[in-house]
């Protein structure tokens, strides 16, 4: 049987989207900025888009910006931010411990430039306290940057708490929202959201277009001069496919929304339900505010990639926070934020389900695990000592 | 990153997996914090490795180098199974990404681990300097 189980890592193309999309990758080839019938019905379809976009966010087509994806609307939103703050003095940016990189890089990039950032603790459930954010604001505080829902252990930001605090304190403040768009509702209005950041891919949209909201007022620098596409803000001839595609997966995913995250919330309870029952098994991140598609359990005394590698031979696909995967030598920083020891972060698994998977594929997964830990725990030196630590060996 | 084929033949179904109850000599490097730990048993009949067994915690390279060196060494005498480098063991897996070199240094120092506690448990005289502890190489080849 063939799983995929990792769709926080991306999704597969919605017919829908491709459907949406097919027109402008062929007959309608316009430029979006020509005024003759074939450039205008372009510049229909990229209009379109923009407007979907906004009515799913509840904001304004002219707030919605697109982007390649989640990568530079994090990047764009951050240092555009830094730039017009600087400028009054305001060097001061608070972050969580366990940002995606896109984010947590372009701080880090930001502090050599003398900017100085506040990375707030996310506890042992994976989640930033409001008290601690509306604590480390200060008169020169420039933004405020946390995720919507992390994109490893699945647990969601209280938002609009977060955006009440900085709204109070004339704060700016920018989420990036990658992981929650498409699959938890957004409303940046009611949740006092400055600037959000989305990438098409993760909910079965195309890859390579994302989006920024920036709400009216917010005078961002431009990102790439040489035109007036995205107001000006974003040069470069639109990919209207790309757009039209973006907006359909997220017109769809957001259409059947709840109905999606109840069967996906189902099949994730019963794959962690599932997992745990192996021994020294761990769930990472709050169970109960957590993404409908996120499972990340930890095994001790077996290591993630070589238990990704053999779950991938029995067809299923998922993901690690191994250090091993990283490429470099320590383990996820999302698992060593929420005090998880070395070891343990080592060994974790992460499955990430979509609306498409079934009750018969997570099943699988369950029988699959087992006998793949028993078989790693068997040859490992570690699982050795721990046991004989405990006093079973 | 990408994994040859014998590295994944190797990773899917290791040979030497195992112990050695009255084992001659045990060698263990690595540490858990770093997510790799090499155990190596060998079994030693006139200076020549009769059986050599491994059991390791670690990815798919850490596995598969634990394989093939233990397969490299076996029934090779104890002097020659000292002299095989990190290099020949990749080089007989068709290669490793840059990032998982230190796998194959593990590998080396396991066995030298194992040759040494064979040495001293059976008080044979060595050159110290071929058992050199070299606690920085993983940083280093991490960098990569």
């Amino acid at each position: 049987m063939q799983v995929y189980a990792d769709n926080a890592a991306t999704t597969k193309l919605s017919k829908t989207a491709l459907d949406a999309m097919m027109p402008y990758l062929t007959d309608i080839y316009g430029n979006a900025s020509s005024l003759y019938k074939i450039g205008q019905e372009a510049h229909h379809g990229v209009q379109h888009a923009r407007e979907t976009v906004a009515k799913v966010l509840n904001a304004d087509p002219s707030e919605v910006f697109f982007t390649s994806g989640g990568s530079e609307a994090d990047n764009w939103a951050i240092k555009g931010v830094a730039e017009m703050m600087a400028k009054k003095g305001k060097k001061h940016i608070i972050t969580s411990a366990f940002e995606h990189h896109a984010v947590l890089h372009t701080v880090q990039k930001l502090e050599k430039y003398g900017f100085e950032v506040t990375y707030l603790p996310v506890y042992e459930n994976g989640i930033v306290h409001v008290e601690d954010v509306k604590n480390a604001i200060r008169d020169d505080t420039a933004l405020v940057t946390i995720m919507y829902a992390n994109n490893e252990i699945g647990t969601i930001q209280p938002i609009a708490e977060i955006g009440a605090v900085c709204r109070e304190k004339g704060v700016l403040f920018h989420t990036d929202a990658v992981q929650a768009a498409g699959h938890v509702p957004i409303d940046v209005r009611a949740q006092n959201i400055d600037m959000l950041s989305m990438s098409a891919h993760k909910f079965h949209g195309p890859k390579g277009i994302g989006a920024l909201y920036c709400r009216k007022g917010i005078r961002l620098p431009n990102l790439i001069e040489g035109g007036a596409q995205e107001s000006g803000r974003r040069a470069g001839t639109e990919s209207v496919y790309a757009m039209v595609g973006m907006a359909a997966a997220l017109k769809e995913a957001s259409d059947h929304m709840a109905e999606n995250a109840a069967h996906m919330t189902k099949l994730r309870d019963r794959l962690i339900d599932g997992l745990l029952k192996i021994d020294s098994s761990r769930l990472n991140g709050d169970r109960e505010h957590r993404l409908p598609g996120n499972v990340n359990v930890s095994f001790e005394g077996v290591e993630g990639e070589s238990l990704l590698l053999y779950l991938d031979m029995k067809g299923v696909s998922a993901s690690s926070g191994s250090a091993c995967t990283s490429g470099s030598l320590d383990p996820s920083h999302v698992l060593l934020a929420i005090g998880l020891p070395h070891e343990v972060a080592h060994g974790s698994l992460r499955l990430s389900l979509c609306e498409s998977n079934t009750e018969e594929e997570i099943d699988y997964i369950i029988s699959c695990v087992p006998e793949i830990i028993d078989r790693l725990r068997s040859m490992s030196p570690l699982w050795e000592r721990i046991q004989k630590e405990r006093g079973n060996a | 990153m990408e994994y040859s084929e014998k590295v994944l033949e190797h990773f899917a179904h290791p040979h030497n997996v195992g112990k050695i109850e009255d084992a001659d000599g045990i060698g263990e490097v690595g540490n858990a914090k770093c997510g790799d730990i090499m155990k190596m048993y060998i079994k030693v009949n006139a200076g020549i490795i009769t059986d050599v067994k491994f059991n390791t915690y670690g990815c798919a390279s850490a596995i598969a180098t634990s394989s093939m060196a233990t397969d490299m060494i076996k029934g090779k005498p104890v002097t020659e199974a000292l002299r095989l480098t990190n290099k020949a063991v990749v080089e007989a897996l068709d290669g490793l990404p840059a990032v998982k070199i230190h796998c194959s240094v593990l590998a080396e120092e396991a066995i030298k681990a194992a040759v040494k506690d064979y040495y001293d448990k059976n008080g044979i005289a060595y050159d110290p300097a071929l058992f050199k502890e070299d606690t920085c190489h993983y940083e280093h080849h991490h960098a990569e």
